[in-house]
């Protein structure tokens, strides 16, 4: 049932145990990734605690349509993550391999709506700096500049989270995980599903704020 | 011998998925009602709850030991530390002007 070679460390006592701190040290590492992103999100509250007029302003040039749609992809691709988890759990090794490559397929098209927004933000003027938009609000650079650093890191996360993905594929598709020995699939998808989580927050931060008024 | 970990049937994963669309939906809908101060408090209570949801299932710490519940609560109670000292400043600048100002 192990497979041809389970890759017990030899300071563990058993698979379960080893699993279980591959999982702890995981959660210990987005804990800093928490913090990480929390200092984004503070600078945020601050800065829209103090202009609140020129965000709701700035934030109606984001595509709410684009943004929506790109919740759903996302979320999908942690549909899709989890499913990959299950096949592993269950040894299904091609399901495994057809998951992992739909996750990285829904993940690109993320990536690929984001550019497509970023080059309308770009022609529109609205990139802080010496050629942004006359007609703004004045504190509207700062609710840009929050909006490309805070997608421009949840984006950089799942660049590195595609790569990641993409060795997982070529490792299931080659037999290396079992239902006792998943946890490289298993603390990935964990990463997978904390950057989902990043932009579950950004999306009503950035997309939303402006649309009532 | 068992795998390790709890397994969660596609079925039930397939419904916390429909759940967090829903809710996206939900929040992209109530962002366009004026609710006047509860519009971000509605937003962000939605996306807690979406968070939540995806941490509990997604992420499987509904099914881990009391050890992967801490680490993964550390987290977010200090972050709650990072939003509540800067925000107790930030505030409430300017609330009570020293008189001789």
């Amino acid at each position: 049932m192990a497979g041809d070679a389970y890759p017990l460390k030899h300071h563990f006592d058993d698979p379960a145990q080893q699993t279980h701190a591959a999982t702890l040290g995981m959660w210990a590492f987005l804990a800093t990734e928490v913090l990480f992103f929390g200092g984004l999100f503070t600078a945020y509250a601050v800065y829209r605690s103090s202009y609140p007029g020129a965000f709701a302003e700035a934030s109606r040039h984001l595509d709410v349509t684009l943004g929506t749609i790109n919740t759903g992809v996302l979320i999908g691709s942690s549909l899709t993550m989890a499913l990959a988890v299950w096949a592993a759990q269950t040894g299904r090794r091609r399901d495994q391999v057809l998951y992992l490559v739909l996750t990285i397929l829904l993940g690109s098209v993320f990536l690929g709506i984001k550019v497509v927004e970023y080059g309308h933000k770009f022609h529109e003027h609205l990139v802080p700096g010496p050629h942004f938009s006359g007609s703004e609000p004045a504190h509207a650079q700062i609710f840009f500049s929050l909006y490309f650093v805070m997608t421009g890191m949840h984006a950089l996360h799942m660049v590195i989270g595609i790569v990641l993905l993409a060795i997982l594929a070529v490792r299931a598709g080659r037999g290396r995980f079992s239902p006792v020995y998943y946890s490289p699939v298993e603390v990935t998808g964990l990463y997978w599903h904390f950057v989902d989580i990043v932009w579950i927050f950004l999306f009503p931060m950035l997309y939303l704020i402006g649309l009532h008024a | 011998m068992s795998a390790p970990g709890h397994v969660i049937s596609p079925r039930f994963y397939l419904l916390i998925f429909g759940s967090l669309l829903g809710l996206t939906l939900l929040t992209t809908a109530i962002a366009y009602l004026d609710l006047g101060p509860f519009n971000p408090v509605v937003a962000l209570t939605i996306a807690c709850v979406k968070a939540v949801l995806v941490v509990l299932f997604f992420m499987h710490v509904k099914y881990g030991s009391r050890l992967i519940w801490v680490a993964a609560a550390s987290g977010f109670f200090w972050l709650n530390i990072l939003f509540v000292e800067t925000l107790m400043d930030y505030l409430t600048r300017g609330l009570l002007a020293p008189a001789d100002w």
